[in-house]
């Protein structure tokens, strides 16, 4: 290796001429192709589309890969916007005090609600929106994709923006960096790693309401757009099994792409971005960085990039000077503040108002308590299944945690079934319900936690990797074997990693039921007794305030379980169990 | 230094009766740093010397424009300072480096922040980072680097602003005794062979022999709330050896000026012994450390008084852990202080020569006389009729004094002692105090 052009090329060379080379030829093919799908499946969202004509949908397998670029699009393009709000609203939040005390509570309202709750009450604004075009139900989708992604996201930015350390703030005011240069090399880099590994985990939880999105019902009209999603959807009406297994295989290949061209790329890139000292460098890169870094032309276009960055981070435009302390205070900012809160108050008054009169105009009290009894129901499901999962996945998650030449095989594996869209195997699981009769109570049940319960093992596996090795060694050492080996070595060792991923579990459990408790294969309809399948029918039924006061008692539901369940162990967890 | 300049553009920099306090609460106000008035003149190197908490960081902080003023103001060349002046440059305790920036785009910060062209950026950069010494790491990470070459990156970040006052916060005090001692001396030369257009520098420190080496002039911190208590003038010649007889005097004379008791102390059988209330800020000092001090004081290597810079040395203290073990010990009076040496008293011997059950008797009876806060929470718990009381209660008595943060630190200091000492009994998870042992 001694004359790889990548030792010899430096910043000070870019002017010197070269030739391209086979590997220029390889990236600049895959940029292309990329390229041309992209736009090609941006055409077909917009061709004109009118309300109550459907969208033919064929089962014929060769157009799986369209029909799988669309609903990659859908997540790309709401992803896009995830990131708009998440630097708006999470610098917002994280650099003004009165901006906070709104955004932050309302974010940790949006990320109760049910994701196709939302695509339920939007989609026919989205379809006034833009009248006789696809564009419509489009947005609706896309807007359902972003609120499974978008809460997350900027939550754990406005995190990040908040730990900056103190310092860095301070040597960015005294060297006059502008608030747009010190967004653009301060707060977004320190952020990356954590922004990186949680733009990675929505986008894998939410490829099950990019499948979801694409096939609803509104008002009695299905509407399908082309992707995974309705294909899926149009075999389980037809109840044509081959077809199932299509998508799923589809759907697999998809999940593989985007790690490999994604996910990976992106957290190697992201290692840079880490704060603390890292002495472990053997991180291997992956083909594709392998791939760019091998060609002269497509490198030459980095730089050009990085000129076109540079002189964006340098904009003069907004040369505000950042202050670490916002403290230099006059009079006139007290009564603006004063006047934001009344207006805020106001608001909420108004807000309030119209949701009662609007829900109780059309609904009796009666049917509300029954709402929440329903929700009761659905809570027991939830919580049952957390305990089931735990049962079966803390043991395993150990077994595996403490052989880590396992670790590294089932590691990857679990994460790509963690992104696996499940609702894609609800239909599996309904055609076994059906043949042999049995009780749809029970057994639809599961289908809510199929999807989420491998955060639980993921997490268990990374908390026993994380266990000190003294730890296992003391344990040796004075012969802690059995339950008391449990008891007092791995259980509290775990503890805080397993309620991190129960927390997450059940959170997509809440989201899961509105599909997983009414299900159908063919015209058979299986419907069992929640507030996941109260919501379905009312979304079928187009009954807005129904739907409303559904949504809304769900919302309740997941907030008063994370302040007096989660809230507290979460807490327990990081007090007691922390192993630092 | 040597003749008296009274033009007032000599003085670069002008603090008039400045204040700082923090909010606490709605109606309270931490006052951390009281009618400060500092010059710098010119030519000067001046150390900000004391204590952690007497506030000198903070006067820093608030000359450089980084936090304002309570009340009073500061003047740089004739113009109050409203914010971070161009003209001033800081260098960071720890170095405050971009960790994903190599080290060139790390010193040309500063300038693309001025809005420096590229190729002039590019140029002034590498100049610094050649005046510095760090040729051959422009494009090393900060990750790569170790402490004193990160420093040194912070040093060349901030000389390539080309600043007129070099701000320092306790810039070596992240470092090794050796590789301060390198940087310090580099720095030192910069500054003597006058290769930038720097005038004068202020230096937070918390270290004596560092002050002594370094600057023209030593203001020495009093603490809560934290005020200039001396200024002493230094006229020993550069390059100072530290071994030279006269800088020894000198060490001396800061270590005195530190410790030289204060108003608070009331004397007993010719001792002035420094007694507190019930919101004092408590020193943070285990108990291991208070032990293993007065077992040295009493180790036969010494004579009854010790000299408190040979002590420290011996023992390898670094000077805020021994200020901080000094005034545990004279607190709870087992030791006493004056004109830098340090010397047990009566009690003190007693406990260093005592066994452990004996020892805690000692401490106890001490602790329950002279801290007020260890009195108050037994007699508290005495006078319950179950004897059990919840550290809530005892912390927001304390925020009556004191800032949150501190309130929680000395209650966590004096349940430490309280427990060694027996006195209470403590549940971590409960945060319930009580006079049961536990289970």
């Amino acid at each position: 290796m001694s004359f790889s052009p990548k030792k010899i090329f430096s910043k000070f060379e870019m002017t010197s001429l070269s030739f391209p080379n086979y590997w220029d030829l390889a990236a600049i093919i895959l940029v292309l192709a990329i390229l041309v799908i992209l736009g090609f499946g941006v055409h077909q969202m917009s061709l004109p589309y009118q309300t109550g004509e459907t969208i033919p949908i064929s089962l014929d397998p060769w157009n799986l890969p369209y029909y799988a670029l669309r609903s990659v699009l859908r997540m790309l393009i709401s992803l896009v916007f995830s990131l708009v709000f998440t630097f708006i609203f999470g610098t917002l939040a994280a650099r003004s005090k009165h901006a906070e005390r709104i955004i932050i509570p309302m974010i940790d309202v949006l990320q109760s609600v049910p994701v196709l709750s939302f695509l339920s009450l939007t989609i026919v604004g989205f379809i006034a929106l833009f009248p006789g075009s696809m564009w419509g139900p489009e947005c609706a989708a896309i807007f359902a994709i972003f609120t499974s992604q978008a809460w997350n996201i900027a939550l754990s930015f406005y995190q990040s923006l908040r730990t900056v350390p103190y310092e860095l703030q301070e040597a960015a005011s005294m060297f006059h960096l502008s608030f747009w240069q010190r967004f653009w090399r301060l707060d977004v880099p320190f952020a990356m790693p954590a922004l990186l590994w949680n733009i990675m985990v929505s986008m894998s939880a939410s490829w099950f309401f990019v499948v979801a999105a694409e096939s609803i019902t509104v008002a009695n009209h299905n509407i399908m757009l082309p992707g995974i999603g309705s294909y899926i959807a149009l075999a389980v009406l037809k109840a044509d099994g081959w077809s199932v297994f299509y998508a799923i295989l589809a759907m697999l290949i998809v999940i593989f792409l985007y790690d490999q061209l994604l996910f990976r790329p992106l957290s190697n890139w992201g290692e840079r971005f880490k704060f603390e000292q890292d002495d472990d460098n053997t991180r291997s890169g992956t083909w594709l960085a392998a791939l760019f870094e091998n060609t002269t032309w497509v490198r030459r276009s980095g730089i050009l990039l990085k000129k076109f960055w540079e002189s964006f981070v340098n904009i003069r435009l907004l040369q505000g000077q950042a202050q670490v302390i916002p403290s230099y205070n006059q009079k006139w900012q007290k009564l603006l503040v004063i006047f934001w809160y009344v207006f805020l108050f106001a608001i909420l008054a108004m807000s309030l108002a119209i949701v009662s009169k609007f829900i109780f105009a059309y609904v009796s009290f009666k049917e509300g308590f029954h709402v929440i009894y329903l929700g009761l129901i659905t809570c027991t499901r939830v919580m049952v299944l957390i305990v089931l999962c735990s049962f079966i996945w803390v043991p395993v998650g150990v077994w595996i945690g403490l052989r880590p030449k396992y670790v590294d095989f089932f590691q990857p594996i679990i994460q790509m079934l963690a992104a696996f869209p499940a609702n894609l195997f609800f239909p599996v699981v309904v055609m076994l319900i059906v043949r042999y009769h049995m009780n749809v109570e029970i057994w639809t049940s599961p289908l809510m936690i199929l999807g989420t319960q491998w955060y639980i093992l993921f997490n268990v596996i990374a908390g026993v990797s994380a266990l000190p090795k003294e730890m296992q060694q003391v344990a040796s050492n004075f012969n802690v074997n059995g339950w008391l080996w449990w008891k007092r070595i791995v259980l509290p060792g775990i503890f805080p990693y397993y309620v991190t991923g129960a927390i997450t579990a059940a959170g997509g459990a809440w989201n899961a039921s509105i599909i997983a408790e009414a299900v159908n294969w063919g015209q058979t309809k299986l419907v069992a007794t929640g507030l996941g399948a109260y919501i379905t029918v009312q979304a079928t039924n187009g009954d807005f305030p129904r739907l409303v006061l559904g949504t809304g008692v769900m919302c309740l539901f997941v907030i008063a379980i994370n302040r007096i369940l989660w809230g507290p162990l979460y807490n327990l967890a990081d007090e007691r169990f922390r192993l630092e | 230094m040597t003749q008296k300049i009274t033009a007032l553009s000599s003085n670069l920099i002008e603090t008039m009766g400045v204040k700082k306090s923090f909010k606490k609460s709605d109606h309270q106000d931490l006052l951390v740093l009281e009618d400060v008035n500092f010059i710098l003149r010119e030519n000067e190197i001046v150390a900000l010397l004391g204590k952690s908490g007497s506030g000198k960081s903070t006067l820093m902080r608030i000359i450089s424009g980084l936090i304002p003023a309570t009340a009073g103001e500061v003047i740089y060349l004739g113009k109050p300072v409203n914010g971070p002046v161009k003209g001033m440059a800081m260098v960071f305790q720890n170095f405050a480096l971009l960790p994903w920036l190599t080290v060139l785009q790390n010193v040309e910060l500063g300038l693309e922040a001025l809005g420096v062209s590229k190729s002039e950026r590019r140029a002034r950069a590498i100049e610094a980072i050649d005046v510095i010494g760090l040729d051959g790491f422009e494009s090393a990470y900060p990750k790569e680097l170790s402490g004193g070459m990160s420093q040194r990156v912070g040093f060349a970040r901030a000389l390539v602003v080309d600043p007129t006052v070099l701000l320092m916060d306790e810039p070596f005090s992240a470092l090794d005794v050796l590789t301060a001692d390198n940087l310090r001396s580099d720095l030192l030369d910069l500054w003597q062979e006058k290769k930038t257009h720097i005038k004068g520098i202020i230096c937070v420190t918390h270290n004596i022999e560092e002050a002594a080496i370094l600057a023209d002039r030593i203001l020495i911190f009093g603490a809560d709330p934290g005020y200039i208590k001396d200024d002493l003038a230094v006229d020993l010649p550069r390059p100072r050896n530290a071994q030279d007889p006269k800088f020894r005097k000198l060490v001396d004379e800061i270590y005195t000026l530190m410790t030289t008791p204060s108003a608070d102390r009331i004397s007993v059988a010719g001792v002035r012994y420094k007694t507190i209330g019930l919101g004092f800020r408590l020193p943070y000092v285990e108990i291991s450390e208070l032990t293993g001090f007065m077992e040295a004081l009493d180790s036969p290597d010494y004579q009854d008084r010790v000299d408190l810079p040979e002590l420290a040395e011996d023992l390898q203290l670094n000077v805020d852990d021994l200020f901080h073990i000094i005034e545990a010990l004279e607190i709870m009076r087992f030791a006493y202080v004056s004109k830098g040496d340090i010397e047990l008293t009566g009690a003190g011997k007693l406990f260093a020569q005592a066994d452990i059950l004996r020892r805690k008797q000692i401490f106890a009876a001490h602790l329950l006389s002279y801290v007020p806060l260890a009195r108050h929470i037994r007699r508290v718990l005495d006078e319950r009729p179950e004897h059990v009381a919840s550290e809530d209660r005892f912390l927001r008595e304390l925020e009556d004094y004191l800032s949150q943060e501190a309130a929680e630190e000395v209650l966590k200091i004096v349940i430490e002692w309280g427990r060694y000492a027996e006195i209470f009994a403590y549940d971590y998870n409960t945060g319930i105090l009580s006079l049961e042992n536990p289970e």
